[in-house]
């Protein structure tokens, strides 16, 4: 199982904050990012926003296992 | 209260002061950030800020290391506030302790440019006209749509 979190707009379009995918094998973030969207739909803008895998940015190509927490991370406005 | 810290309370400035007082600092540097009005001709009721609290806190502290690496003698401390916020109330206070004033200005400089970059904390716009999330600040981020999700243009 993946935790995937998302945030602001992307939330806000997936009407939910929290999703959970089964996985077998090892996936790419990118791999994950389209298993996200069959299941919720398609999100605006998430080619747009960064990635952390517990809670450390990765890249699209980094691989995912069982167990981990993905979050996507739309353009950041603290401050 | 911890040195690097999302908080859902009104920050106290002075409580983010004195972590980074210490006997060999000769100026702190301290950079308040407040809820705007007006931008441009839009003006703002109020604001939300939403934070991924345990990796924004990190990020912070990560800020924190890459200021000591570049004014190894200084000494950070940041707090942002999550939640809605009112017109004038603080939304994050950076203090920046150094031996000498040029460094603790320049380091509090740095500190607020990255945490519009790398700390995930977002903020809605609630205008008078509508809503809007605020994407990035510094305008390096484009919108696929040319604008941010939720606004129609």
């Amino acid at each position: 199982m993946v935790h995937i979190l998302l945030f602001a707009g992307l939330a806000q379009q997936a009407k939910t904050e929290k999703v959970t995918i089964d996985v077998n094998s090892p996936l790419s973030v990118e791999e994950i990012r389209g298993l996200l969207q069959n299941q919720v739909g398609p999100l605006k803008g998430i080619e747009h926003a960064l990635v952390a895998v517990n809670e450390e940015y990765v890249e699209l190509t980094d691989q995912v296992k069982d167990g981990d927490t993905v979050a996507f991370i739309p353009p950041v406005s603290g401050g | 209260m911890k040195r690097f810290n999302i908080t859902n309370e009104p920050i106290n400035n002075q409580d983010v002061i004195d972590q980074v007082i210490h006997h060999n600092a000769g100026a702190v540097s301290v950079f308040i950030g407040t809820v705007r009005e007006m931008t441009g001709d839009k003006q703002t009721k109020f604001l939300h800020y939403e934070a991924y609290v345990p990796m924004a806190e990190k990020q912070l502290q990560k800020i924190g290391e890459e200021i000591l690496v570049k004014w190894p003698k200084a000494i950070t401390a940041i707090s942002h506030r999550i939640g809605t916020l009112q017109i004038s109330d603080v939304a994050v206070t950076i203090a920046v302790s150094t031996p000498h004033r040029q460094d603790a200005f320049d380091a509090s400089r740095y500190a607020i440019e990255r945490i519009k970059e790398i700390v995930p904390i977002w903020k809605k716009e609630h205008y008078t006209d509508g809503e809007e999330w605020v994407g990035n600040q510094k305008g390096t981020e484009a919108y696929p749509a040319g604008h941010p999700e939720g606004v129609e243009k």
